[in-house]
């Protein structure tokens, strides 16, 4: 399996970016050669050089080192929202798909009214009614992320739920509840966590632009999304601050998207 | 075959009302979740509670909740959301100002997105695993992967302030008029009044944002239009064309790009949502005055009935997309007609 | 007292394609009544949409039946509460026909083992332990393999694993719907006699639901002819495959492949395809392919009757 997914370059270059970040925000204060938020007036706008790698804001504080410490809150949000909407979509589209009929029906017709919306809208209404906090974005993008899970799932149990291991144990007197955790989505979560990893990306992505419009991490945290809104105001001056938390994410999002492409093909290698 | 347009239309109207009711729950309970009074937000620290009770009964805000939404739903359907606390003006007034700018630039993306992202597709599916294909989907994965407020903002850098070839923000040159109200777009009303210069400065103007909003789909509908071409490459009936010897560029382009250049139609309303979504962000890099701007704008001014108004407002644009692009679909597609 | 006493049961299934389209009506079992004896082995044999698998799983609970009467050792099943179900579960057990399917993937032998166990809380973690190595003894499994996964093992090997599944719990009736057909043939004397020692072993009973007469021969003590739903006839096992009264079991049965080329024989072709379940033919369910079939045949509903003692046919015409 290792070798099936090293034998495709690009699923190899996901590994290695994903791998990148996660040490990176494992070693954030071994690899930042600064502070990430202390004020340095006398070197403000700096060029990237030799003493500061990406330059410095307008305030003279590291941007190397900030993306440094950024990749920390990224990968914290992505995490946290993943982890808070794969497990409310994949139950709910367990139960949609495995008990059917009437219950089945209520939960699709809510998810199709969340996926209605296009999602960012969704998150920045939400975001914006909870109020301006990091915390409140990730709320407001796992709000808007489980229905996506649920088609998934629902979709993958519907495939197995007659398949005569879940009738056997039926036979055999357990419970919905034991088939539901035991049977039926141990077998039918692979697609969804598929997705999952594709999504660690998106939501990272979503997240950015969540910030960037004032919603998600305010400064001077060293969000990207954030740090990009604020290098607005120096487009003129410092080209450096607009450039490289942008090159983050799309690193970040790129690593993940690929890592879950790969995992797709080795599921599903007639997808290619 | 009008009939079964007809009864497919119909059908679709009817599953889209409980669509809507949702939606209409959904964006009703957000605007509940609202930490704090709202009488207490509007009256300030000083207020007595006497004040205080009296404005929440007079806003209803005592009122059972099913009431609160009867009244909101009843508003939405005269077209009232409610008083925008920034501009002063109804929300509606609002959103009817707004969403031209927001269509324009959004249909302007859609046409870069499907005359860039399907062609690139095709190439990438007809020359598949040799360069052009390998380019082509590293792009297509760097477009799906990029932030493109972030994209937006490197354009802005690199066309307006070092090179200047592009304007920066805004619709027009400062201190030009907008041509005569027709629709809106300022490109299009400028063409049907032949106003030369208002067009050429509002095609200019679309340029950067247009590209921005246009990257995020362009990626997504390569991809798209890649495997469906695939698709229908490896399948029996275009084997059969190459066996009897019909050209290349015949098999290509006769056979396989009807077939698999149909699919993606289905999701250029996907595309459109997509779109819808990132102008929000796009239309704040590029002060583009459209809905984007407005509901950022109004998030910084906790203007909520605005934040809202916009939220429903693109969720049903987006919805009546869907619905545009599936008839279409129903019109292209022989198969579905029957079923 | 019989063990299982089945009485007119009856399974219809409503389906509905679209929102607008009618419903039909689908007659998987249509009025069955069969009766299992402690120890002994009903075949039930019919092609494939006869209803034999329906009515397997109508009387394990698995799906509600339409109408009739199942009782257990005297206590009627349809009526109990979903304890006493619980209860009845142990007494009452499946085997499937796929083994590839039959068996959760993710899941080692042992967890699969041990899952019956667990539902009835029978035993603590040393006890299930041991019944779970006994029991692999006997199928020849070794106890190293119990944290081997499904698909480590072979299709033989597999069925064997759900046979042992269903014994996990001492049960009193097994049913076994297709168990062997997956299997290659000569994988399929090996789990047969297999099935025949545990019976013997552990007093089992078995209702062996198989399209395949040699099978059902070789291990049944009665067996049932089903068609479209019903019982078309019923007898001893050597009854009914030396003296057949059904034309449909004639026709069956003269099918079968026989090791002595030189007996005579006639083979009966049936004429036509197996009648829908939705759209049944009226009078007598077969009179569309059967050979000896008269103009009554398509407005006289035929009974299940005892033709000669112990052995029953539904046909006019006999």
């Amino acid at each position: 399996m290792v070798r099936r997914i090293l034998r495709s370059p690009l699923s190899v270059v996901g590994i290695v970016l994903v791998l990148i970040i996660l040490l990176t925000a494992l070693f954030a204060p071994l690899i930042a050669t600064h502070s990430p938020t202390e004020v340095d007036l006398l070197s403000k706008l700096e060029a990237p050089s030799a003493e500061h790698y990406f330059g410095t804001d307008e305030v003279g504080r590291d941007i190397f080192s900030r993306i440094v410490y950024g990749t920390r809150i990224s990968l914290r949000i992505g995490l946290l929202v993943v982890l808070i909407s794969f497990p409310i979509g994949t139950i709910l589209g367990a139960v949609a798909g495995y008990i059917g009929g009437r219950v089945d029906q209520v939960i699709m017709r809510i998810t199709d009214v969340f996926l209605s919306f296009p999602g960012i809208i969704l998150a920045m209404s939400i975001a914006a009614a909870l109020g301006p906090s990091i915390e409140n974005v990730m709320l407001a993008l796992a709000a808007t992320w489980w229905p996506w899970y649920t088609r998934i799932v629902r979709s993958s149990v519907l495939s197995i739920k007659n398949s005569e291991f879940i009738e056997a144990s039926r036979a055999l007197g357990a419970n919905p509840f034991r088939i539901l955790f035991k049977e039926v989505i141990p077998n039918a979560i692979a697609p969804a966590t598929i997705q999952a990893s594709l999504d660690l990306g998106f939501v990272i992505l979503s997240a950015a632009g969540l910030s960037f419009i004032g919603l998600g991490a305010q400064p001077p945290s060293p969000e990207w999304g954030a740090m990009l809104s604020n290098s607005r105001e120096i487009l003129r001056d410092a080209w450096w601050a607009a450039t490289f938390p942008g090159v983050a994410i799309l690193l970040t999002v790129l690593g993940f998207n690929l890592l879950g492409d790969g995992l797709n093909d080795l599921l599903d290698p007639k997808q290619r | 075959m009008r009939m079964d347009a007809l009864k497919f239309v119909g059908k679709r109207l009817l599953l889209m009302i409980p669509i809507l009711i949702g939606i209409s729950i959904l964006t009703f309970a957000i605007s509940n979740t609202i930490p704090g009074d709202p009488a207490r937000l509007i009256l300030g620290p000083k207020a007595t509670p006497e004040g205080l009770e009296a404005l929440r009964e007079d806003m209803g805000l005592n009122d059972p909740l099913y009431v609160q939404y009867g009244r909101y739903m009843g508003g939405i359907f005269q077209g009232d959301l409610g008083q925008s606390t920034y501009s002063q003006k109804p929300v509606s007034a609002d959103l009817i100002r707004y969403s031209p700018a927001t269509f324009e630039l959004t249909l302007f993306a859609m046409v870069i997105t499907v005359l860039i992202g399907i062609p690139l597709g095709i190439i990438s599916a007809s020359k598949k695993d040799k360069i052009a294909d390998q380019i082509t989907r590293i792009f297509a994965l760097i477009g799906v992967a990029m932030p493109a407020f972030w994209l937006g903002l490197l354009l802005l850098l690199l066309f307006y302030l070092k090179l200047g070839v592009f304007p920066g923000s805004g619709r027009l040159d400062s201190g030009m008029s907008p041509p005569t109200y027709i629709t809106g777009m300022y490109t299009v009303d400028a063409l049907l009044t032949g106003n030369w210069p208002v067009f050429k400065a509002a095609v200019m103007h679309l340029v950067l944002p247009g590209i921005t909003l246009a990257a995020i789909t362009i990626g997504m509908i390569t991809r798209m239009t890649r495997s469906s071409m695939l698709e229908v490459l490896k399948s029996d009936y275009i084997r059969t064309a190459h066996a009897k010897g019909a050209p290349e560029n015949r098999v290509l382009y006769g056979h396989a790009l009807r077939n698999g250049v149909m699919p993606v139609i289905t999701l250029l309303g996907m595309a459109f949502g997509h779109a819808l979504g990132g102008s929000v962000l796009v239309e704040s890099v590029f002060s583009w005055p459209g809905l984007g701007r407005y509901a950022v704008n109004a998030i910084t001014y906790l203007d909520f009935p605005a934040v809202m108004g916009v939220t429903l407002l693109i969720a049903i644009l987006f919805i009546l997309v869907n619905l545009i692009v599936d008839t279409l679909y129903f019109f292209i597609d022989p198969r579905l007609k029957h079923n | 007292m019989a063990l299982l006493e089945v009485t007119n049961l009856k399974q219809h299934f409503t389906s509905k394609k679209g929102v607008l389209a009618e419903k039909t009506i689908i007659k998987a079992v249509d009025g069955v009544s069969i009766t299992i004896e402690e120890g002994q082995t009903l075949g039930v044999v019919g092609e494939s949409g006869c209803g034999k698998s329906s009515l397997g799983r109508s009387i394990l609970g698995l799906v509600q039946p339409t109408e009739g009467s199942i009782k257990f050792k005297g206590e009627e099943v349809t009526e109990m509460s979903s304890k006493q179900m619980k209860e009845l579960r142990k007494d009452m057990q499946v085997v499937f026909q796929d083994p590839y399917a039959s068996l959760n993937p993710r899941n080692t032998i042992r967890q699969i083992l041990e899952a019956p166990l667990i539902i009835h809380k029978i035993g603590n973690k040393k006890e299930r332990k041991e019944r779970i190595e006994s029991l692999v003894a006997k199928i020849g499994i070794r106890k190293e393999q119990l944290n081997n996964y499904p698909h480590e093992f072979s299709g033989g090997q597999r069925q064997r694993i759900g046979i042992a599944r269903a014994l996990t719990l001492n049960p009193k009736l097994i049913i076994a719907d297709e168990p062997v057909s997956a299997l290659d043939v000569s994988v399929q004397s090996q789990v047969l006699n297999l099935m025949v020692d545990l019976q013997q072993e552990m007093n089992l009973s078995y209702m062996f639901i198989s399209h395949d007469l040699s099978v059902v021969q070789h291990i049944s003590d009665k067996v049932a002819v089903m068609y479209l739903g019903r019982v078309v006839e019923i007898a001893n096992v050597d009854e009914l495959y030396s003296r057949p009264l059904h034309p449909y079991t004639q026709a069956l049965l003269s099918a079968v492949p026989i090791a002595d080329p030189l007996q005579k024989r006639n083979r009966i072709v049936l004429q036509g395809d197996l009648p829908s379940p939705a759209n049944p033919p009226s009078g007598c369910p077969f009179h569309t392919r059967c050979p000896m079939a008269v103009k009554e045949c398509a407005s006289i509903v035929p009974n299940l009757e005892e033709k000669s003692p112990e052995h029953f046919a539904a046909c006019i015409r006999v």
